[in-house]
């Protein structure tokens, strides 16, 4: 019993990983210590002020980047390359432009099963990862004709088509406005309950953290960023925005991770004369 | 009070139809009206500028002089055709008649030698700057992949490609001489040496655009694409089909048709010198003819040179815009 718990525990394991990055003035220590272990069909934020090296933890997950110290292991295997078991949602969609919504998943479903499924059975799994994301009525518009969200929805489809252990989201919702966002989110919701993906997601937006996660990772500033504090996170599934505004629990966690965020991290940052308001504003994570 | 809503309305109406108007008739004296009095200015200095040049060949033509070499160009294209076939009627007829005497004989068709027209000779450009162009399409497009994809071999390359690039044809063209004299040594020919020296002389010239603009457009790739291509493990050669090859496609017919431009230039200079029987060789024929005619009919030549250089421009772009995803890079 307590082995299946601990291989449960450690379904990915990102151990005490280091990361420098070499510049001109000697190396620079992004990343110090950082250490999560995570069970299988958990969702994960993570979430902290710009520069602090989230977006870095997960591309060393994704495998395109190395860690300096330390390394990844998903089901006790080490991670030191790309590969569609650890599926990336980029923050700016990157879905190829010549192709349409149906042949962008259709690339990630030719290569990753490519000797697995027949065409019919790979046909149907791009229509069902479209429908899951509901933009089957728009499976062969090029992404230049849809939008922002809708783009953003075929990126999502592409990495689920992988049928990946680990998801992960560098700011999925980052570029898209604050209703469509919300309508992203409940889809994500909708998803998660049907697929129980083990999902790493980085994010600017406290609501969204407390909505969509079972635990949230806040990270302290850069340099040498390492885990400030993690936040469980008890709300019953399905949660409901409008409901949760109500509820003191949502709000307790909501105001902890504010006040990690401007109180204990508060970024005491040197502005420089020309920096204007909206450039700072820019830098803080979105409260609203 | 409705009467005013009416009145106010057709108004508008009226504005509107007007508005209209005046935008078709924009689109029609920028589409055609000013380009046409653009080339009539055009035309009406040429022929007061020429009338007061005199040259040891007589006047410089006008452009009255180079409408008529025209259409003598072109008789002597029909007159020639003709002979051709009045060439192969008479063999034809003497083999029959060989043949009735004798139904064993031998006969042979003797191939027309008679001087290529205006005509062949645009033909044998063409043909000459396409060979020419493909050439350096199929060594330069596989080599800009290549350096667009390592950087090592970039630096390697960019040397050679930056040096190579700015010489003339006429440089190279001695040189490239010499060489085909020397190594293509065949008793039946498959094409003349002159096409041979003027093909490679095109393709070593305009090899370099394709080289850079493919490189480029290789190495400028999004990196969030490559990074889809590595989350999803795809094997090199279907990393460069899927993804390299369509990204870049763009930049890659910007390369062409600066390359198709330069091999079309490059080629009646590599013409002239190698004797090549297409425009170069009519221009430097006519030249060394020096009949009070040839002035005029170098001249037709130069606007006929001009006026396909731009066709082939146009068909590059036409083959840009329905190969390239990014309709806004195949601009004019």
């Amino acid at each position: 019993m307590t082995t299946t718990h601990n291989s449960e525990e450690h379904f990915l394991n990102i151990s005490r990983i280091d990361m420098e990055f070499p510049t001109p003035s000697g190396s620079f220590t992004a990343l110090k210590d950082v250490d999560i272990q995570i069970k299988q069909g958990e969702f994960i934020s993570l979430i902290g002020h710009s520069g602090c090296g989230k977006s870095t933890v997960l591309n060393i997950v994704a495998g395109i980047h190395q860690a300096t110290k330390g390394g990844v292991l998903l089901k006790n295997k080490e991670v030191n390359e790309p590969g569609p078991e650890r599926a990336v949602v980029f923050q700016n969609h990157s879905l190829l432009p010549w192709l349409t919504s149906y042949q962008n998943v259709e690339l990630a479903v030719d290569q990753v099963f490519r000797k697995t499924m027949t065409k019919a059975e790979k046909k149907d799994w791009i229509e069902h990862n479209l429908k899951l994301v509901h933009m089957d009525h728009a499976m062969h518009k090029r992404p230049d004709e849809i939008s922002g969200g809708m783009k953003q929805r075929v990126g999502i489809a592409r990495a689920l088509a992988m049928q990946p252990e680990v998801l992960l989201m560098d700011e999925p919702f980052g570029a898209l406005d604050a209703l469509t966002r919300a309508h992203m989110q409940d889809s994500l919701m909708e998803i998660q309950k049907e697929l129980n993906n083990t999902v790493i997601m980085i994010t600017h937006d406290v609501d969204e953290a407390v909505l969509l996660s079972d635990r949230i990772v806040m990270m302290t500033n850069g340099p040498e960023a390492t885990i400030g504090e993690i936040l469980e996170v008890n709300l019953p599934h399905p949660r409901n925005r409008l409901a949760l505004a109500e509820n003191p629990e949502y709000n307790r966690l909501r105001s902890a991770v504010l006040k990690f965020l401007y109180e204990k991290q508060r970024k005491v940052e040197v502005i420089p004369t020309t920096t204007t308001a909206e450039e700072d504003q820019e830098k803080t994570p979105n409260v609203a | 009070m409705s009467l005013t809503t009416a009145t106010i309305n057709r108004l508008t109406v009226n504005e509107k139809i007007m508005k209209t108007l005046k935008g078709v008739l924009n689109t029609v004296s920028n589409a055609l009206l000013l380009p046409a009095v653009g080339i009539a200015i055009f035309l009406a200095l040429w022929s007061i500028t020429a009338q007061s040049i005199h040259t040891s060949l007589g006047e410089f033509p006008g452009p009255n002089a180079v409408v008529k070499q025209f259409s003598t160009l072109y008789d002597e294209h029909i007159a020639e055709r003709k002979k051709a076939e009045a060439f192969y009627e008479r063999q034809e007829k003497r083999n029959a008649k060989k043949l009735e005497k004798n139904p064993d004989a031998v006969v042979k068709i003797r191939a027309y030698t008679g001087k290529e027209t205006f005509v062949d000779q645009i033909f044998t450009s063409l043909v000459t700057v396409t060979s020419g162009f493909l050439v350096a399409a199929i060594i330069a497009i596989p080599l800009g992949i290549w350096m667009g994809l390592s950087a090592k071999l970039n630096s390697a390359m960019n040397p050679i490609v930056q040096i190579f690039k700015p010489v003339s044809p006429l440089a190279w063209l001695p040189l490239v001489t010499m060489v085909v004299s020397a190594l293509y040594v065949s008793d039946d020919p498959l094409v003349s040496k002159s096409f041979l020296t003027s093909l490679i002389t095109v393709s070593l010239c305009s090899l370099w655009p394709m080289v850079i603009n493919t490189s480029i457009g290789v190495s400028s790739i999004d990196s969030d694409l490559l990074n889809v291509s590595k989350v999803l493990r795809l094997p090199t050669l279907t990393h460069i089909k899927k993804i390299v090859l369509p990204a870049s496609v763009p930049m890659i017919f910007t390369g062409m048709r600066l390359s198709f431009g330069v091999a079309w230039m490059v080629l009646i200079a590599a013409e002239m010198l190698a004797q090549n029987p297409g425009l170069g060789k009519f221009v430097w024929d006519e030249f060394q003819n020096g009949s009070s005619n040839s002035l005029a009919r170098i001249m037709a030549a130069v606007i006929v040179i001009g006026f396909i250089g731009f066709l082939l421009d146009r068909i590059m772009l036409m083959l840009q815009r329905k190969v390239s995803w990014d309709k806004s890079s195949a601009t004019v």
